[in-house]
């Protein structure tokens, strides 16, 4: 019979938990979210002596307590799920403070096994431990690795099933002892509990006796729930109470310090320090990349290289699932006949989802550089360096790797929010993110300054970047002090020492993240294509002004007569031209389709709300598109004015025609308006995805709505005034 | 024995914490990151701008902002050195 094991994997942010968690399942994981929240839950199976084990990864924390989602998340798998066992990830080289968390899962009184990981670490910097008398000392066995290396992965395992089998000699259940006078009122907690809970084991009893000691909400609440528990919350507040009085602080603290107290006591008989020199090569890097006068340029050049290799390099791949894309719907577009499925096939889903598609590269080489940038340590680093300036924004310093990638492109900018630890940050920053001027934009720009303002368009152009940050800046202590107000979260971050990466441990950090935009995105830009096809393609049939197909006719008739009796050489130059007026009918023809499609009737219905900005209809039809992706902005102009559905930014044609049909008012408002409104499609999603909440969603799309058009407002009615329009 | 807050200290100099002022969330995160008292603490560095300061506690380096490292109390380590 097969024997399975669940085991979870708790440890401290930096110990080398994920490298630990791909050497014992070999790489092979799910990831997915927790459920309710978007922390990452990554699950994956390891087989070793018959048995088939189910690996938990648990969020990296610090601690057990209830004050953050992590936290919660990690304590609570344990006591709900009861995993057959809980591996702790332990930095070796940082052992007193990994033993923290250690010591709290103790208390939890679950089977456990710990891993002195980074053992190597430790060694080179002189710090000698005796990990079998530790193990004496915790009651539980200490098992050392190499991470990177790969070491000690078998010896773990070993004593995962051993422990699991209740064969391990060394595993003992361990009372921390906390003090006389915290112990009496634990052990009185812990009668009270078991009168009212008679079924709890004594060791979750006392476990929960401390918590409340410890003040903690969630415990409180649990209890609070069940019946009969109206004398173990007095007696809580007594003991409380009682215990300030005579020890004069809070239980809390009292608790805490006892915890380091055990440490301590159990490292002075087990940890030798060999060097008394405490510098180490790590410090010395640190020297140079944090410099006072050299942390910046260091700091402004990784930035730069990362932008270049997402954004250039990643532009070669892109040309190709690009050119890819366009042979799938010619290829496809071939095999179906003319008709209304070959339309939703190839100009709905294969265009749509294509146009997502060719994002991937520069997301999967962004999300390397990010992962490298952590797994190094850099991380760390850049956001203690510019923390003081983003501090200012009301965001935490390592959110300036969404702020920067913004002007890339915002979906990879907004999925890179999961840097940032708490919710607030995260919410904030991808409410922000949007007002980032994206690649996207720039060809509008490129158009509509570029037809306005001749010479003067570059700097036009910045201006737009720059109002973008500027109206960043704004909302963002706007939001923080309306929305977000009082709840700061410190920035207590920990600077883990500079280590070396591996190339499997990154490509699986980036393919992790990257994996799961390929799969939750694809639906809902799916989705959003098929709409926005549907709208511009129905009613299928549309009362024409004219009959082009007839004027089509007459140019064919026309020209074959001519042709036919002229030279060789004419002839070419004419059928050039024959087919460049039947081009010109064929776009007259597509004008007035879109005009009385279902998304033109939508731009003419929303033109009185964009009269008041300048806006004509037909810019109005172009804003509606541009939600697909604001580049589509372009080339509806094309179709719109008449020029042929393939004209770029820089046709000649297309800006005279715009330059007969806006002023230069109307065209910055214009440009301010597509700088703030909506962001497109694949960004809505990808806050959705990562807010997991569509109030935000709805927030983000609406406050963008309503600041582009108050902006466009300002400066078209200002500029009036002026007597600039 | 005269305590000061743990962002008066300029870089290089060492400390013995003496308590954590303030109570919840913060105060809770810092205790469990080995901030309690009797611990030592030096100021490794200043970032850039100031703000925030790198220290090194328990063998790890931790970063705080000036608005933080203010509740915590410090005094000085020579003191702790008299004391033995």
């Amino acid at each position: 019979m097969a024997k399975t094991l669940t085991i979870a994997l708790a440890g401290n942010p930096n110990s080398g938990k994920t490298t630990i968690f791909n050497n014992l399942t070999g790489g092979h994981q799910k990831v997915g979210n927790w459920p309710g929240v978007t922390v990452e839950k990554k699950e994956g199976t390891a087989i070793h002596n018959g048995y088939t084990i189910r690996v938990v990864d648990l969020p990296g924390t610090y601690s057990l307590t209830a004050y953050s989602q992590e936290e919660i998340i990690a304590r609570n798998y344990i006591i709900e799920e009861k995993p057959d066992l809980v591996v702790d990830v332990i930095d070796a080289s940082n052992l007193e403070r990994n033993l923290y968390l250690a010591s709290q899962l103790i208390d939890l009184g679950v089977k456990l096994v710990f891993t002195l990981n980074m053992i190597d670490v430790a060694q080179a910097r002189g710090q000698i431990i005796d990990h079998e008398q530790l193990a004496v000392l915790m009651g539980v066995p200490c098992i050392p690795t190499v991470g990177s290396k790969n070491e000690g992965t078998r010896e773990l395992l070993e004593a995962i099933v051993r422990v699991a089998e209740d064969r391990e000699s060394i595993t003992r259940h361990i009372h921390i002892d906390y003090g006389r006078e915290l112990e009496g009122e634990i052990t009185t907690l812990q009668g009270s509990i078991r009168a009212a809970q008679p079924s709890m084991d004594e060791h979750h009893a006392r476990w929960m006796g401390i918590k409340l000691l410890e003040n903690d909400e969630e415990v409180i609440k649990a209890i609070e729930k069940k019946p009969r528990t109206k004398a173990v919350l007095d007696q809580r507040k007594h003991s409380t109470e009682h215990l300030q009085k005579i020890l004069g602080d809070d239980p809390e603290t009292l608790i805490a310090d006892r915890r380091y107290g055990f440490i301590h006591g159990a490292l002075t008989e087990t940890l030798r320090h060999t060097r008394k020199d405490r510098r180490y090569l790590s410090d010395r890097v640190d020297t140079v990349l944090t410099n006072r006068l050299l942390g910046f340029p260091i700091f402004i050049f990784f930035i730069w290289a990362m932008f270049q290799l997402t954004f250039n390099l990643g532009n070669y791949p892109m040309a190709w699932i690009d050119a890819g894309v366009g042979l799938l719907a010619q290829f496809v577009g071939g095999l179906m006949g003319e008709g209304l499925l070959r339309g939703l096939v190839v100009d709905g889903i294969i265009s749509g989802v294509g146009g997502v598609a060719v994002f991937l590269p520069n997301i999967f080489i962004l999300f390397f550089c990010i992962a490298l940038f952590e797994d190094t340590g850099y991380m760390a680093r850049a956001a203690f360096i510019m923390d003081k300036i983003m501090h200012t924004l009301g965001l935490h310093g390592k959110s300036f790797i969404p702020m920067i990638m913004g002007f890339g492109c915002n979906v990879p900018a907004i999925m890179a929010t999961r840097v940032l630890e708490s919710r607030r940050d995260r919410i904030l920053t991808m409410l922000i993110n949007p007002l980032i001027s994206c690649s996207g934009r720039l060809p509008v720009y490129v158009l509509i300054a570029g037809a306005l303002f001749g010479a003067r368009a570059g700097n036009v152009i910045f201006s737009i970047y720059l109002i973008g940050i500027a109206m960043a800046i704004l909302m963002g202590q706007i939001f923080k002090r309306t929305l977000f107000r009082g709840e700061i979260a410190p920035f207590v971050l920990e600077l883990p020492p500079y280590r070396m990466p591996t190339l499997r441990g990154t490509v699986i950090h980036m393919w992790e993240r990257g994996s799961i935009f390929i799969k939750k995105m694809g639906g809902v830009i799916l989705v959003g294509s098929i709409v926005v096809w549907a709208l511009s393609s129905f009613p299928q049939t549309v009362d024409y002004s004219r009959d082009y197909e007839a004027q089509k006719g007459r140019i064919h008739q026309e020209y074959a007569v001519v042709i036919q009796g002229a030279e060789q050489e004419q002839a070419a130059a004419l059928t050039e031209e024959r087919d460049r007026k039947i081009a010109e009918v064929e776009t007259l023809k597509k004008k007035e389709f879109q005009e009385k499609s279902l998304l033109g009737r939508l731009g003419k219905g929303i033109a009185p709300v964009l009269r008041p900005l300048g806006f004509d209809w037909r810019a109005g039809v172009a804003l509606l598109t541009g939600f697909v992706a604001k580049e589509i902005v372009v080339s509806t102009f094309g179709v719109l004015y008449q020029v042929g559905g393939e004209a770029g930014e820089e046709s000649e044609s297309l800006r005279a025609a715009i330059s007969k049909n806006m002023t230069p008012l109307v065209g910055y408002a214009f440009m301010i308006f597509v700088l703030a409104y909506t962001p497109c499609v694949a960004t809505v999603a990808v806050i959705r995805r990562e807010s997991g909440s569509w109030g935000w969603t709805a927030f983000a799309v609406g406050y963008g709505i309503a600041l582009a058009w108050i902006l466009a407002f300002v400066i078209y009615r200002g500029g009036m005034l002026l007597g600039l329009g | 024995m005269t305590a000061r807050k743990l962002n008066e200290l300029q870089t290089g100099e060492r400390g013995i914490i003496v308590r954590i002022t303030g109570t919840g969330r913060f105060r809770q995160r810092l205790m469990e990151m080995g901030f309690v008292p009797g611990t030592e603490i030096w100021v490794e560095k200043y970032a850039p701008l100031k703000d925030p300061i790198e220290y090194v506690l328990k063998g790890y380096h931790i970063s705080l902002r000036h608005e933080e490292a203010e509740r915590v109390l410090v005094r000085g380590a020579e003191e702790e050195e008299k004391e033995d």
